[in-house]
Order: C-alpha cells, then sequence, then structure tokens
C-alpha cells in the first residue's frame, strides 16, 4: 500500500518550489499511467503535468481522455504508475481531495426525477462554503427550467446542471469531461465564459473536448492524447507553430512553371498549381518567403491574385499528429 | 442576489473555497433527497401504498381467501406489513438504486464530499422513514377494519428492523450487480412470487408439508410469520423467524458489500 506512494511524483512539487519562484505545484501530475480494460491497453504509460490554469486535453475517440480523467478523480485505479491531484492521491486520499475537486461527468449523474434547481441545491448543501445557487442557475440559464424533472430536460439543459454541479462547491480544480459536446452556440458561450471567470478567480479547469475551437480558445495548454499516450504538449500557440507547415495561395495564370517556381524556394517547400490558374505552396511560410513568391511572379509577369497565407490551426496540428483516417 | 453589480469581469466570486459540509448535514440532505425521489416516483408508490392497501382492504372485506380461525383482518395485517417491509427495502430500493447507479447518479455522488458509507445511511434512513409512513397508513385502516392486535411491541420493532435489513441487503445485491432494466423485472418478479408464497395474504399451511417447509425460510415468510405470532396469537419473542431473518441479513448485507458495482 504505502510503498507506491512514496514515488518521485509526490516529492517533486517540493523540488519545483525550490527551483522555480514563479512555478507553483502543478495542480495534476501523471506518471507512467497505465489502465487496461480486459486485454486492451486504453491508457498506454500516458504523462502529463498539469499547471495551474486551464488545461484541454485533446484526442479522437478511444485516445483515453476520459480513462485518464477519470482516474485523476478517483474512479479508476492506475494497473501501474501514479497520479497525484493537488498532491493528492486521488484513491487512497479520496476523502481529502473529493470537496477540493469539482466533477462534470460526460453524462448523468443526477436523479431521472430530480428538477435542476433541486439537484443543484442538493450538491451545494455537501459543501461548506457553496456558490450562491440562484446566481448559479440564472448565469447558466437554468431558470426557465422550472418543475421540469432532468430526464425531460434538453440535453443542453442537462450539460448546463451538470457543469454548475462541478462548480457549486468552490473547487480548487475543475475537472469537464467534453462540458459543450452537444451545445447550440449560445449555451457553448455560455461555458466557454464561465470557464475564462472561473481560470480569472484562480480555478484550475481540466478539460476534455473534440473541439479544437474550445481548446484554442479556452486553454493555456493542451495536451495531445492519442493511443493512450500524450504525443503533444504545449500552448496552442506553440503547437501552431512548431512542426506544422503553412500554406500559402494565390491564383494567376494557368500553366505556369510550378517547378520554376519550386527552385527559387528554400529546399523544404512544395509548390503545385493544384487547379489550372491555382497555386499552392507548401512550407515555413514566413514574410521572406512571401517576397519569394512575389518576386518570382513579378519576374514571370504574373499578377498573383488571391493571395492569401493559411496559419496551421490546431486542428491541422491535430490531424497531423493522429492521422486523418476514422477511428473505430 | 449578492451586493456587487454583475459585470462580466471578474468579481472573485468563483475565488476557490473547498471545503465538506459536516456529515450530519450531507447525511440528513442526502435522505431527505433520497425519500423525496422516492415518493415522487409513481410506480414505487403504487408498489409501496396502493398494492399493499388495495389488498389490506379487499382481502378483509371479502372472504376470497380462508384465512383460518378469527377475523381475516388480524391475520392479513401482519402479512400486509411485512409486505410493506418488503415493497420498500427490497424491490422500491433495488429499483431506484439501480436506476440511479445506471444513470451516473451513484458515480457523481462517489466524487461528492459525501462518503459512500454516509450515502448508504442516507438511504437506510430514507427506507425507514417511508416504511414509518407506511405502518402508519396501514395501521389506521387496519384499526378502521376492526383489527385488534397483541403482542410486545419491541418484538415487532425488532422483527421490522431485522426484515429492512435483510430485504436491503438482497436489493441492494441486486441493484449492483443486474443491470437497472434487469433489475427492475426481477424486483416485481419476486415481489409478486413472495406475495404469493410467502404467507402474506394466503397462509403457508394451503401448501404441501414439504413446499411449507421451504417456504417457511423465505425472508417475507418468517417476516410475516413472526410479525403474525406476536400480534395475532401475543406470542413473545419470536427467535425462529427473528433467526431466519439475522441469517438473511448477514448473508445479503455481505454479498451486496462484496459483489457490489458502483458504475
Amino acid at each position: 500500500m504505502t510503498k507506491s506512494s512514496r514515488t518521485p511524483a509526490s516529492e517533486s512539487p517540493e523540488f519545483s518550489l525550490d527551483s522555480g519562484a514563479m512555478r507553483s505545484e502543478p495542480v495534476v501530475q501523471v506518471q507512467a499511467l497505465v489502465k487496461r480494460y480486459g486485454t486492451k491497453t486504453a491508457v498506454n504509460s500516458l504523462d502529463l503535468v498539469a499547471q495551474a490554469g486551464v488545461t484541454a486535453v485533446l484526442g479522437p475517440n478511444g485516445a483515453g481522455k476520459t480513462t485518464t480523467v477519470e482516474t485523476c478523480e478517483g474512479y479508476r485505479k492506475p494497473d501501474s504508475g501514479t497520479v497525484r491531484v493537488l498532491g493528492l492521491d486521488p484513491v487512497r486520499q479520496s476523502a481529502e481531495l473529493r470537496p477540493r475537486v469539482g466533477v462534470m461527468l460526460q453524462s448523468g449523474g443526477v436523479y431521472s426525477t430530480a428538477r435542476a434547481d433541486e439537484m443543484l441545491r442538493h450538491v451545494a448543501q455537501l459543501h461548506a462554503h457553496p456558490l450562491d445557487v440562484d446566481a448559479l442557475i440564472e448565469r447558466l440559464g437554468l431558470g426557465s427550467c422550472g418543475r421540469t424533472t432532468y430526464r425531460r430536460l434538453s440535453g443542453g439543459q442537462q450539460q448546463r446542471l451538470a457543469l454548475a454541479m462541478a462548480v457549486v462547491g468552490r473547487p480548487e480544480l475543475v475537472f469537464l469531461d467534453e462540458p459543450t459536446a452537444g451545445l447550440d452556440p449560445q449555451a457553448r458561450r455560455a461555458t466557454w465564459d464561465l470557464v475564462r471567470d472561473l481560470r480569472a478567480d484562480g480555478v484550475s479547469v481540466i478539460l476534455t473536448t473534440h473541439y479544437m475551437d474550445e481548446a484554442e480558445q479556452l486553454a493555456d495548454d493542451v495536451a495531445i492524447i492519442d493511443a493512450g499516450r500524450v504525443i503533444a504538449q504545449g500552448s496552442p500557440e506553440e503547437l501552431c507553430r512548431g512542426g506544422a507547415e503553412n500554406t500559402l495561395r494565390f491564383t494567376g495564370r494557368p500553366g505556369l512553371d510550378a517547378s520554376s517556381l519550386l527552385k527559387a524556394l528554400p529546399a523544404d517547400c512544395t509548390a503545385a498549381e493544384l487547379t489550372p490558374g491555382s497555386y499552392r505552396v507548401v512550407g515555413k511560410v514566413d514574410p521572406q518567403l512571401l517576397a519569394t513568391v512575389t518576386s518570382w511572379c513579378a519576374q514571370h509577369g504574373v499578377m498573383p491574385d488571391r493571395i492569401s497565407v493559411e496559419r496551421h490551426t490546431l486542428e491541422d496540428v491535430f490531424l497531423e499528429l493522429t492521422g486523418k483516417e476514422l477511428r473505430s | 442576489m449578492t451586493a456587487t453589480t454583475s459585470t462580466t469581469t471578474t468579481t472573485g466570486r468563483y475565488a476557490p473555497k473547498p471545503g465538506a459540509a459536516p456529515l450530519s448535514r450531507m447525511i440528513a440532505a442526502q435522505a431527505v433527497l433520497e425519500t423525496k425521489m422516492l415518493l415522487r416516483n409513481g410506480e414505487q408508490l403504487l408498489l409501496t401504498v396502493v398494492i399493499p392497501t388495495l389488498l389490506l382492504v379487499l382481502f378483509s372485506s371479502v372472504d376470497i381467501v380462508d384465512t383460518g380461525a378469527g377475523k381475516a383482518v388480524d391475520f392479513l395485517a401482519p402479512g400486509i406489513l411485512a409486505l410493506a417491509v418488503m415493497s420498500t427495502a427490497f424491490t422500491g430500493q433495488a429499483i431506484a438504486t439501480g436506476f440511479e447507479r445506471r444513470y451516473g447518479v451513484l458515480k457523481r455522488l462517489a466524487s461528492s464530499p459525501l462518503p459512500r458509507w454516509g450515502l448508504m445511511t442516507a438511504k437506510t434512513a430514507s427506507v425507514l422513514v417511508t416504511e414509518i409512513l407506511q405502518v402508519i397508513l396501514l395501521t389506521v385502516i387496519a384499526f378502521a377494519l376492526g383489527w385488534s392486535p397483541h403482542g410486545n411491541p419491541a418484538a415487532v420493532l425488532l422483527l421490522l428492523v431485522l426484515g429492512t435489513a435483510a430485504f436491503s441487503g438482497l436489493g441492494l445485491l441486486m441493484a449492483g450487480t443486474l443491470k437497472a432494466e434487469a433489475t427492475l423485472a426481477a424486483a416485481n418478479l419476486v415481489f409478486l412470487l413472495l406475495l404469493v408464497g410467502g404467507g402474506v395474504i394466503v397462509p403457508l399451511d394451503k401448501f404441501p408439508s414439504g413446499a411449507q417447509d421451504v417456504l417457511g425460510l423465505l425472508p417475507v415468510s418468517a417476516l410475516s410469520d413472526g410479525l403474525r405470532d406476536v400480534l395475532q396469537h401475543g406470542a413473545g419473542t419470536p427467535w425462529g423467524d427473528l433467526g431466519i431473518l439475522a441469517v438473511w441479513a448477514v448473508a445479503g448485507l455481505a454479498a451486496a458489500g462484496t459483489f457490489f458495482r458502483w458504475e
């Protein structure tokens, strides 16, 4: 029992306090986490460190996002590896940890015959210093639910109730498992605004999502998970900058000599005429490259029409890293 | 509600201030909610209130089953009390808990500050409150039908408590191991079978003697027989029936504790 709790993971916060004055203790530390269901390995030696702020966990279906988060929430015991949340073991120190953490499950979690306000008030009663329930109901637009029981609420209302239940206890850390899946744009925005306010007030958030724009909008840090491992982690800007290639497009006279253009470009670029008169350059697009392309056009008497530079989005990075084929 | 004006900028409203409520408040809140949910559920009310009441009134006033010497209500009232305990502690609890498990309620509560044993305590309290309401209602009706009970109230209380423990263990075992739909079907089926074959309205001596011995060991038979011994015949403490209930209670609760799956 006690042997595995004395690991570097549980001690490193003290070291990091010594080494960096600005760095505080990570809110989540996952080291070499392995979790199997029968013969299937859901999480395969996963390492993840989440600092205070908003961390988005991105990944295709079946990548191991929910398993990882639910291990942090104390629902699953690691087969091996260590997990620390706010410095605590989520399974063995569950009683100490639970009041400090808010949990939004992917679905369900409410009595089918309970009303939204009734359930939220109940969860509030389990905490010592809950938020003002009426204000939270108002803020998340749950006031219109009235006497409707949970099973008759719309999917969006059910999601927002689950979100409210996760934050009502004034936790230090909130886990949101796909908080905006299936929400309409207004509800999605309301959720984003709440996450931003939580962050501004010093609450850390770990959220899983399929939506790249959600991660780009909200997250300080993004971890991309695939096949049970973290394959990339960094701020949205870092991830979009690093590795990913950008695209420059322009239209001009059909039949220009793309190989001649290619000769003018740096070695790692590609150039092609996609459809007659429509050209694409792929490579590290910087001011120099843009200048090279326009001067090549000038030399060849071409007016580059509709010239555009496409910055890579997180979605491109995501697809590059995880592949484009559909996951079963 | 708050004095601060509502703006989109941060107000510190969400600043962390975590903490669990005192245990007694958590358990009380949970028990109140569980009881509310139970009483709000129409099908459950049918099982816990309507069916026992109808059976008591019908079989006391119409001579369908030969209940032996004496007034029919004197035979029926103890059996119906046993049925009421079974309907709440076993059938109702099994179905409700099965669906709570299915819909992630147990899972969500497991990450709340309320400990598991607190949840189980609240569930038990909710079952007991419902049973008290049932007993009051059925006792009033039975008195109106001319019931004249005897016996030691302490023995009655002991039987009801042990019966509740036995049925709770079995109900939770079912809810924690089967799918919610299977629990729904099985709990209702068992309710019906035990209603007929558990000495609730049909005296066990109407069955063949070999079957009697087996049926007598069922928890509902032990509970109705024990209640009947005390309330109808004014017997002392029915140790035999209490013993049977105790065995069921220990076995059922131990099995539920071992095999219950929370999701």
